[in-house]
């Protein structure tokens, strides 16, 4: 039997022809026409206009053909969903058939479907299947739920699946069980917070029991879930590891790389001293180096990984060196992985091994291999002592080759040599010098600039070669013009009779005739040290340098601990963390090693430490939208919400900035403005209030329980322009809603009346939840307070500046108008995202509304701030540290529906206290008022 | 998960294309595809807003990229290709998750095994004529890019391009309960009037020596490959000279380790099939299993220490001047004069500005095969303890060339009918009580044959 021929049909009336016979009434013809319709669909031509005779075709006892229309619906589904509904019915005939391979064909398939409409009439079968009598089936559904909870993850949940799902990881057959810990593994990645993966000793139990049962494939997916696991204490984790090592032994490299990170990451947990300890350590490296004899793309993966253990744990393949030998016939991606790992392995024991080998690579064919092979030499030297002397001879021999390339790597890494033992191994200068004009590369050609410059006394022509290079110094990379600068100068400092002349021409060059800034500060600082003091710049420039440290190029402890957890995945074959090469916020959940410390309560694993608290306590998750109200009041009764009661809390901003108007007042700012309809010759525009900035984040109300921050009360509107009545103001946030504060004060001589407000359309919706209600009449002198509740669900219109808010008020039928500058409601109490959110949203907005900002003298650390932050509602979620930064990643939302993302950089330590802001939002005008706001309550 | 799997053809055209999931780029979204910039991440710049076609993203970066293959896993615009060449056809799997690596490429070569098992050698004619075949097989072992069962000997019951065949309950049921459950890779109710089975041991090992005649690693690497026609649902138990096992009995009986002892090896380290009982051998260091019909791989070991060398290579090469240059190489054979090693192939690199080449051999036929740059020495047969001689002279182009010849190793290639790490097959017993067959009614066979891995002498 033959199928190239349905590849080779290329007529024109194609289409046509095939809808004839996909319509034949013999089954045969039909089953050919169908084969000539998937062909046609591999190549990438357009069948989509057969939809309804193929689907015609499904009804049928032939399982071949029936898989072949199933590929097609697979294919074109999503792109005629109505049509697609026509074959719902045979799926759910199929799934009731009373053969089990029909039953779970027809469920995995009608999964592999993302249309809406099909996705409905999915549940029920997929329900049956899942209790399925058949493990087949069982196993299959599964898988479904997964690709369900990918199309409607809300729909899985509601349908009860992922209980169903749950169920499965104790079913009797070990396939099924695999299965569903597959399925649960994805679900879970996508729900962080979600305690999906419940895993307790018993769970993991059963899933031991089943890892000696199920298939290959099966193993792996289930030692990948074991590795999320913490055990309770090291005596689990011992116990675990017992139950692992045996999978080392499989033929399955895959499932020998998923027991390795089984092992090393519960290896952590056990003390050093424990002989079983010792005895992992023994049985990890014969599976390594079996890895090492599979085909060479698996070798590949296999090293990457092994590059990985060698730094976390080099005691593990320290005797095995000689397997990392390079063959000759290796493909080159797995010749570069064995000379790394060389290099890490090299020690004074195994030191003449590695460079007899490494010597005979140099004279390899490929150049970047061979480059590779000589840097590593000079790291031998570098890192072994002992080996110095050698290694120096073999680099003059390789010299003496007079192979370009080779030349000039090996002329970058004598100088290496030469800062790290210095005063040993000058005698090979001359060598060196010989080979001055064939280097052509600017690494080479600074590396042996330096050299010159720094032995300039030993090399008696050392003015003549540096004037070489002098010539063509424009045309120089800047890396060779700055070296060349320093070189001249020490020349200079060492020669100064014969050089004079030299260096100010390379003075001269580099600070008037260069437009590279750091290459003319370098270039004014030698030039006012030399003609201000000489000495001092001969302590300067010709100062002892420091030696460099042996190991170079090592992964950062924090990364090469993720990625430890990460062994076999594509994370530890790229040595890069997930986020940066998966796509928005799936999988990216950062993880780490277990604490060595077996204490229970610090064995929190941290993938199931989310954002927040666990869900039962945490009432503050994601209101509803709609209950705004409803909401805030849970959020600020409810027990455990804000931050740590009080402490630094309702501190009142001293008379914090105000006084700009409008800008500065932002978000929360409110610049009363008179209408146009005030009677009273009013201040039109003007912020009169002068001071209110405070509002904006108003969270809890005046001095209450939480650490919210309120600003002090304000003059909006002197008694002058309003005939008498002053008003003063403030923005609250009291039990979640906002609220404004006035104090009316009648500094008139008569009764006042008829108070009365309206705010105009502002930007934040900002509007009376209830009318002004002064009861009694104002007399003269006398005071009263109010406080008017506001909502957010006004009319919203955008105002210039944004915390522009124009609001009248006064008594009877003369409205005195003001602007309450004040910091508006920042934050709403919705303004918390998830990570994948955020990190898909982030990633969302275009780069150019990232706004950047920095606030000065902010001694705070991440957690108070955070906590500082978050009782305005604006919310941490995540936090992570890199490079002694720690990194807060957050959220908001305005009262306006509009959110803002926020990364905050704080650096511990960092004297200027400055911490910096990069802000992130669909409406980048708002930008400059969260910064202000962020400054306000940091600050405060 | 894998997201999608292609197969092309050596001009980079699609055999097969299936798509898992829905973040791979799918045809429609076509765009053509340009940039290879290298860099762990070439292609990135193009951001993820515009959607590639991942179909072609992998032909145009991989498949006609201008330089060789760094690596066998790519990454374009934030998507990651595996892929695996089986003469000229590319396979790759996509994804654009954190995947598992090692399985993404276990499972590749598995795919190719079972594809082999179906339609034979992977080439665009094979599977141009089973492209239905492998749409079938795609949908049964891979689900949502998660791998399912993948045995052959399983997915042969029920994936038969025969249609489907009026299967009685209690067959779809022993199907179902193959597929998926405990002993994947046996049926219940094979029958055989006579039960018997052959035993390989299959070694290879290698060499890499230096000029001066010293071992700079040597290791073999061994299979044992197993053809049972066994009936029912026989347990077998493996046993060999491993050194850790008979030093363990020797507790007992002092008398055997006297007799034995010398012979036991120590393996490294060794694998095994699924069927093998891992936890058992890791408790008890026996190999306990039930084998799958037919032929299978039982283990593969790796020994480092006492490796019999069948062969010791000693050359020499003297360049005469500029342009000539003289090499005489000597092969002496290492075991017992008995044992007859065959196929011999000695394999002597020559210079590229090689212009001709004059052989004397004392044994065998030599030739000069320029196109592969070297002189190749067949000889039949040779015995143990023996030793052979062969002399050239390489005349050399003048060139301008400054780069030195690199002098790859002289490789060799050879057959010998024992095992070079020392191994022994101790016994295989087999159980089967439920039916009426004991151990001693099956016939066994034993072979040993040890074959040059890369066996190389640097020059």
């Amino acid at each position: 039997m033959t199928d190239s021929k349905y590849f080779t049909t290329t007529k024109k009336g194609e289409i046509f022809e095939l809808k004839a016979e996909l319509n034949s009434d013999k089954k045969e013809k039909k089953k050919e026409a169908v084969k000539k319709v998937i062909a046609s669909m591999t190549v990438g031509k357009d069948v989509s206009a057969l939809f309804p005779d193929v689907v015609n075709c499904m009804q049928t006892d032939n399982l071949e053909l029936k898989k072949l229309v199933y590929l097609y619906l697979m294919n074109y589904a999503k792109s005629q969903p109505d049509m697609a509904i026509m074959a719902v019915n045979t799926f759910v005939k199929d799934c009731e058939d009373p053969n089990p391979l029909i039953r779970a064909l027809a469920v995995r398939t009608m999964g592999c479907i993302r249309v809406d409409k099909i996705t409905e009439y999915l549940c029920e079968p997929l329900r049956k299947c899942l209790k399925d009598e058949d493990p087949y089936v069982r196993k299959t559904a599964a898988v479904c739920v997964a690709k369900l909870h990918d199309i409607n993850a809300q729909l899985v949940e509601d349908q009860g699946f992922l209980d169903t799902l749950k169920d499965l990881i104790s079913d009797s057959n070990p396939m099924v069980v695999a299965n569903a810990v597959a399925a649960l593994s994805e679900i879970a990645e996508s729900h962080p917070s979600s305690n999906l993966l419940d895993l307790n000793p018993q769970s993991i139990n059963k899933l031991l029991t089943a890892l000696n049962e199920c298939t290959e494939w099966g193993q792996i997916f289930i030692l990948d879930c074991l590795a999320n696991y913490m055990p309770k204490d090291d005596r689990e984790a011992q116990s675990i590891c017992e139950r692992v090592t045996p999978r080392l032994s499989h033929a399955n490299s895959a499932v020998v790389l998923s027991a390795v990170k089984v092992l090393m990451k519960f290896m952590e947990m056990l003390s050093k001293d424990l002989d079983y300890y010792g005895t992992l350590l023994k049985k990890l490296a014969p599976p390594l180096v079996t890895l090492l004899s599979a085909e060479p793309e698996l070798q590949y993966v296999a090293l990457r990984n092994i590059n990985l253990i060698v730094q976390k744990r080099p005691e593990i393949l320290k005797h095995e060196m000689k397997v990392f030998f390079v063959k000759y016939n290796d493909p080159i991606y797995v010749k570069l992985e064995k000379l790394d790992i060389m290099i890490r392995l090299a020690s004074q024991a195994n030191i003449a091994q590695v460079l007899a080998e490494l010597k005979e690579y140099a004279t390899e064919v490929d150049v970047d291999f061979v480059r590779k092979a000589v840097r590593a030499i000079g790291r031998c030297a570098i890192k072994v002592e002992q080996s110095a002397e050698r290694c120096v001879s073999t680099l003059l021999d390789l010299i003496q080759t007079k192979v370009n390339y080779v030349v000039q790597e090996a002329i970058v890494v004598i100088k290496d040599i030469f800062r790290k033992y210095p005063n040993k191994y000058e005698s090979v200068i001359a060598t060196l010098c010989e080979n001055l004009d064939s280097l052509d590369e600017p690494e080479a050609r600074a590396a042996m600039i330096w050299i010159v410059g720094e032995y300039a006394e030993r090399i008696d022509n050392a003015d003549e070669l540096l004037e070489s290079f002098l010539e063509g110094f424009h045309d120089e990379s800047t890396q060779v013009q700055l070296q060349l600068l320093t070189a001249i100068v020490k020349l200079f400092l060492k020669k100064p009779t014969e050089t004079q002349e030299l260096v100010q021409q390379v003075l001269s060059l580099a600070t008037q005739d260069s437009d590279n800034p750091d290459l003319r500060d370098r270039g004014y600082i030698y030039w006012r040290l030399l003609s201000t003091d000489p000495v001092a710049a001969k302590e300067v420039v010709l100062a002892e340098k420091p030696l460099i440290s042996e190991e170079t190029d090592l992964i950062e402890p924090t990364l090469l601990d993720e990625l430890i957890c990460y062994i076999g995945t594509l994370a530890s074959v790229y040595h890069k963390p997930p986020s940066a090469f998966v796509e928005g916020g799936r999988g990216v959940v950062h993880k780490s090693l277990p604490p060595r410390t077996a204490s229970s309560e610090s064995a929190e694993s941290p993938e199931t430490a989310p954002t927040g608290a666990p869900p039962g306590e945490q009432p503050d998750v994601i209101p509803a939208q709609g209950d705004l109200l409803g909401d805030l009041l849970n959020l600020d009764l409810g027990p455990p919400v804000s931050g740590p009661p009080l402490a630094t809390s309702s501190v009142q901003m001293g008379a914090v900035d105000l006084l700009g108007g409008g800008l500065d007042s932002l978000i929360g700012g409110t610049n009363f403005v008179a209408p146009p309809t005030a009677a009273v010759p009013a201040n039109l525009g003007a912020p009169i209030g002068s001071g209110l900035s405070d509002l904006f984040d108003l969270t809890s109300g005046v001095g209450t329980l939480s650490g919210s921050y309120v600003a002090p009360k304000a003059v909006w509107l002197p008694a002058m322009k309003a005939k008498g009545l002053e008003i003063s103001g403030t923005f609250t946030r009291q039990v979640g809603s906002i609220s404004m504060d006035l104090q009316l004060t009648n500094k008139a001589l008569q009764v006042m009346t008829d108070f009365a407000i309206q705010f105009n359309r502002n930007s934040f919706g900002l509007a009376p939840a209830a009318p002004l209600q002064v009861h009694a009449p104002l007399s003269p002198n006398q005071t009263v307070e109010i406080s008017l509740p506001l909502s957010t669900v006004g009319s919203v219109m955008k105002m210039e500046p944004l915390n522009n808010l124009q609001v009248g008020s006064g008594q009877g039928r003369h409205p005195s108008p003001y602007s309450p500058t004040s910091r508006a409601p920042l934050g709403s109490v919705e303004g918390r995202v998830y990570r994948q959110m955020f990190l898909a949203t982030w990633k969302d907005i275009p780069n150019e509304n990232e706004a950047q900002f920095q606030i000065r003298d902010c001694p705070l650390n991440a957690e108070a701030a955070s906590s500082k932050l978050q009782s305005s509602n604006i919310f941490t979620v995540a936090k992570r540290n890199v490079e002694g930064q720690d990194m807060l990643y957050q959220s908001l939302k305005l009262t306006n529906g509009i959110w803002v993302l926020a990364e905050l950089r704080i650096q511990p330590g960092n004297p200027s206290c400055t911490v910096r802001l990069s802000l992130k939002c669909r409406a980048p005008e708002v930008s400059q008022h969260v910064y202000q706001a962020y400054e306000t309550i940091l600050k405060n | 998960m894998i997201g999608g799997l292609f197969i092309y053809n050596h001009k980079g055209e699609v055999l097969i294309s299936r798509v898992y999931r829905d973040d791979i780029g799918s045809r429609q979204a076509a765009d053509s595809a340009v940039s290879s910039s290298s860099g762990p991440f070439p292609g990135e710049r193009l951001g993820g807003s515009m959607r590639r076609n991942a179909v072609d993203a992998f032909r145009v970066n991989v498949i006609h990229a201008r330089q060789q293959v760094r690596s066998p896993v790519t990454n374009i615009a934030r998507t990651s290709f595996f892929h695996v060449k089986r003469s000229n056809i590319w396979l790759a799997a996509v994804t654009k998750q954190n995947v598992n690596a090692a399985m993404v490429f276990e499972f590749l070569y598995k795919m190719c095994d079972v594809m082999a098992a179906y339609f034979g050698k992977i080439s665009e004619e094979n599977i141009k004529n089973n492209f239905v075949l492998i749409y079938e097989l795609l949908d049964e072992i891979l689900d949502f890019g998660y791998p399912q069962n993948s045995e052959t000997g399983a997915l042969k019951t029920f994936i038969t391009q025969q249609g489907i065949k009026s299967q009685t309950k209690e067959e779809q049921s022993q199907i179902t309960s193959q597929v998926t459950g405990q002993i994947g890779w046996r049926r219940e109710g094979i029958k055989y009037r006579r039960n018997e089975l052959f035993l390989d041991v299959l070694e290879s090992v290698n060499l890499l020596m230096s000029p001066q005649g010293q071992v700079l690693s040597a290791h073999v690497s061994g299979r044992v490959v197993m053809k049972s026609y066994l009936s029912g649902m026989p347990e077998c138990k493996f046993g060999m000279n491993d050194k850790i096992v008979i030093e363990k009995q020797g507790k007992g009986t002092a008398d055997e380790t006297s007799k034995s002892g010398k012979q036991s090896i120590a393996i490294d380290d060794c694998t095994f099939h699924q069927c093998v009982r891992l936890s058992k051998f890791d408790s008890e260091r026996s190999i306990s299993f039930i084998p799958p019909d037919g032929e299978f791989e039982l283990m593969r070991y790796r020994t480092t220490k006492d490796i019999i060398l069948p062969f010791r290579v000693i050359p020499l090469v003297r360049e005469v001047g500029r342009t000539k240059l003289e090499v005489k190489v000597v092969i002496k054979s290492n075991f017992k004069p008995s044992l007859l090693a065959q196929k011999i192939e000695v394999r002597i690199p020559t210079p590229l500005n090689t212009s001709g080449v004059q052989v004397i051999c004392m044994k065998g036929k030599a030739k000069y095969k320029a196109s592969e740059n070297a002189i190749v020495w067949k000889i039949k047969r040779m015995a143990g303890m023996k030793e052979s001689q062969i002399s050239a002279e390489i005349e050399l182009l003048p060139t301008n060339d400054k780069k030195k010849w690199a002098r790859p190793p002289i490789s060799m290639n050879f057959e010998v009918p024992f095992a070079p790490s020392g191994l022994k097959v101790r016994y295989l017993k087999v159980f089967e009580p439920k039916l009426n067959y004991s151990d001693h009614d099956v016939i066994k066979w034993v072979r040993y044959i040890g074959r040059s891995g890369i066996y190389e002498t640097r020059c």
